[in-house]
């Protein structure tokens, strides 16, 4: 939340703050899954394949939950299929960071490391939303992405204090989505809103904790924390993405897209 | 006994043979995803949860209780999917895990051993009852399950995950 943030009017209802609350979470968790699911039949081991699909399963999960709630809260008739694949790039609200290309394996696991051990500090806090289905979506939230985070933070493990190549990779991962990392605690009037209600997570309040486990797991991989520097910024607020949402849409979109309202 | 409570006590008799599609030796009962059951004016309704947010399985399950419970006279059906409370494997019966280890799939050790920190629950193969075991990867053949295989008899082994 920068300064001038609070200068803007609000006009929003409590309505339109949860439909873009849920919309925000439900978009990061569909996009996340769909990235993961392009290792399918390309991961380096089977066992680490299997993996990764049941941790994109997990997040699609989740992003059902959230986009059927937010299709509720915004009372329009839209449903998650709706909602998923009959958008177009600047009405997402993923963060920018789950956008990101897979890159090598050793970038996969820096981007899901960076945003599990958000999700399980963001999940255990949402836990306590007076919002019912919030709660209860990250209460169950909450279980999968602590497995999901254990088992990042083992590769970061693994490939930073591995070989002088894997080191290499790891670090290069992390150094390229470290500019993403910002966003995650950006909030705007619809998070103050729905603080003011109960209902949303301060996200400020969690950067310590990040700060601390995401340190903590790097220096002992025998990683650098890049610096804080610039950070991108702009995806989940405003729906101004990366280069690479699009192309992701295009196929994660192509046969609803095509074939309006097709079912198996 | 009354009317009602009979006819929820057959429903859950019902549900008790219904088998879970990826774990098809245990029941819905068994793994605790059947909940609830009311029986009202309206018919019968069933309370489900699932094991993991995005179990492909939930709809399946769905169908198999629907038609199980019309096999046996007991309709119209409603079936409600709730998240909250999340379902734990701590609300798996014990019949349900000595069946789960019969089957080959290692049971879940206490959801006290879920979560961030590094597996401490020791694991016993479900071939040998060995305790020497390792894992292999944090994810099996499903999202409830992890791969392990034992040291002492080199099977390798699904292990229901503590959740």
């Amino acid at each position: 939340m920068t300064p001038g943030d609070a200068a803007v009017p609000t006009t929003l209802s409590l309505q339109q703050a949860l439909f873009e609350y849920a919309l925000r979470l439900g978009d990061t968790s569909l996009i996340l899954s769909h990235r993961l699911s392009e290792w399918c039949s390309h991961a380096p081991e089977l066992e680490e394949e299997v993996a990764l699909m049941n941790i994109a399963l997990d997040l699609i999960g989740q992003a059902r939950a959230l986009l059927t709630y937010a299709g509720e809260v915004e009372d329009k008739g839209r449903d998650e299929d709706a909602l998923a694949y009959h958008r177009d790039e600047r009405d997402w609200r993923n963060l920018l960071l789950v956008e990101q290309p897979n890159g090598d394996f050793a970038q996969t696991m820096a981007r899901q490391f960076l945003y599990d051990a958000f999700a399980v500090e963001f999940y255990g806090a949402l836990r306590q939303s007076r919002d019912e289905r919030l709660a209860a979506i990250a209460a169950k939230a909450l279980k999968e992405v602590s497995y999901h985070l254990r088992h990042s933070s083992q590769w970061v493990l693994r490939l930073g204090d591995g070989t002088d190549e894997s080191h290499r990779r790891m670090q290069h991962g992390i150094d390229e989505l470290w500019q993403y990392t910002g966003e995650l605690f950006r909030m705007d009037e619809v998070d103050r809103m729905l603080i003011a209600a109960g209902i949303a997570v301060d996200l400020e309040a969690l950067r310590p904790a990040w700060n601390a486990r995401v340190g903590d797991v790097l220096s002992e991989a025998t990683l650098i924390r890049p610096a804080d520097a610039w950070m991108q910024d702009g995806g989940k607020l405003k729906g101004l993405h990366s280069e690479h949402l699009g192309r992701l849409l295009a196929e994660m979109q192509f046969v609803q897209r095509a074939y309006p309202g097709l079912r198996w | 006994m009354s009317a009602v409570e009979s006819a929820e006590h057959r429903v859950w008799a019902v549900l008790e043979q219904v088998p879970d599609p990826e774990i098809p030796v245990l029941s819905v009962v068994d793994l605790g995803i059947a909940r609830a059951v009311r029986v009202d004016e309206q018919g019968v309704e069933v309370t489900i949860t699932p094991t993991y947010s995005g179990c492909p399985a939930m709809h399946a399950i769905e169908q198999e209780i629907r038609s199980a419970l019309a096999g046996a006279g007991l309709a119209p059906v409603r079936v409600r999917t709730v998240l909250d409370p999340a379902w734990s494997t701590d609300w798996m019966s014990e019949s349900g895990k000595r069946k789960l280890a019969e089957y080959g799939i290692a049971p879940p050790g206490p959801a006290s051993c879920a979560g961030t920190a590094p597996l401490q629950w020791r694991v016993r193969c479900p071939r040998c009852g060995s305790l020497a075991t390792r894992l292999l990867s944090e994810f099996g053949s499903t999202a409830c399950k992890a791969l392990y295989q034992c040291r002492e008899c080199l099977e390798p082994f699904d292990y229901f995950k503590p959740l």
